[in-house]
């Protein structure tokens, strides 16, 4: 399954909420806002992390390059652009915004 | 001296005075079209000679953040504006500490000087301005 957030882990719970229910072997795409909680030294990182070890995150590099983080973001996120998102939708049964 | 010519007789003590204005950004670019919408407000507030501040708060420091490169996400990229402020006399650009901490960000991260203060240092100075606006 394929989870995606695209709100900053500073404005909503969204990433919070995400990282609660999501089970191993899922996907999480970052995407608009956030692609924050990727960035070098921000709060959310350890959570980010932890959950790196059992599924695999992605994020979307154009929403880093506009606001300045592509150079800031941590090492083990895969990036894609807007076709891999395309990709990552289709190769998920089900995807699950969290809004 | 009764020689006013004009129709308009603004009395002396409103037409001259200086309101101390603070816009307080708390949003992060492109995301929402707050920040964007806060600096087209702050543009025309500067055109009234007001006495103006600028304070970055939570995810409001990332509108700071040097780099942005909006190309891919045919968005406009309004960080620029940010650096053409000083000429229009907006100078004072507040950010408060703990914010950039939180998301590992430092001064050098930034487009333009500031002054980075505490939180009790913030609330002093809003406590000061006769306009608070909030984006």
């Amino acid at each position: 399954m394929l989870h995606i957030v695209n709100k900053s882990p500073f404005e909503r719970n969204a990433l919070e909420s995400c990282l609660r229910f999501c089970r191993n072997g899922s996907a999480i795409l970052l995407i608009e806002d956030g692609v924050y909680a990727v960035t070098r030294g921000n709060a959310a990182e350890p959570k980010v992390r932890q959950a790196m070890s059992h599924m695999k995150v992605y994020a979307l590099r154009p929403d880093l390059e506009a606001r300045g983080m592509y150079e800031a973001m941590i090492d083990g996120v895969t990036l894609v652009d807007y076709g891999g998102f395309v990709d990552l939708v289709a190769e998920h049964k089900a995807v699950q915004s969290w809004l | 001296m009764n020689e006013t010519a004009g129709g308009i007789d603004a009395p002396e003590e409103t037409s001259g005075t200086v309101k101390k204005f603070m816009f307080v950004n708390r949003k992060a670019p492109y995301g929402t079209v707050y920040a964007l919408e806060g600096l087209e407000v702050v543009l025309i507030s500067a055109a009234f000679d007001q006495d103006v501040s600028m304070v970055f708060i939570d995810d409001g420091v990332y509108e700071l953040v040097k780099g942005q490169n909006t190309k891919a996400i045919d968005v406009k990229n309004f960080s620029p504006i940010y650096r053409a402020l000083e000429g229009y006399d907006i100078e004072k650009l507040y950010v408060d500490d703990e914010s950039l901490k939180a998301r590992g960000l430092t001064t050098e991260r930034l487009l333009v000087p500031v002054e980075v203060l505490n939180s009790a240092q913030i609330g002093e100075l809003m406590d000061q301005q006769d306009v608070v606006i909030s984006f």
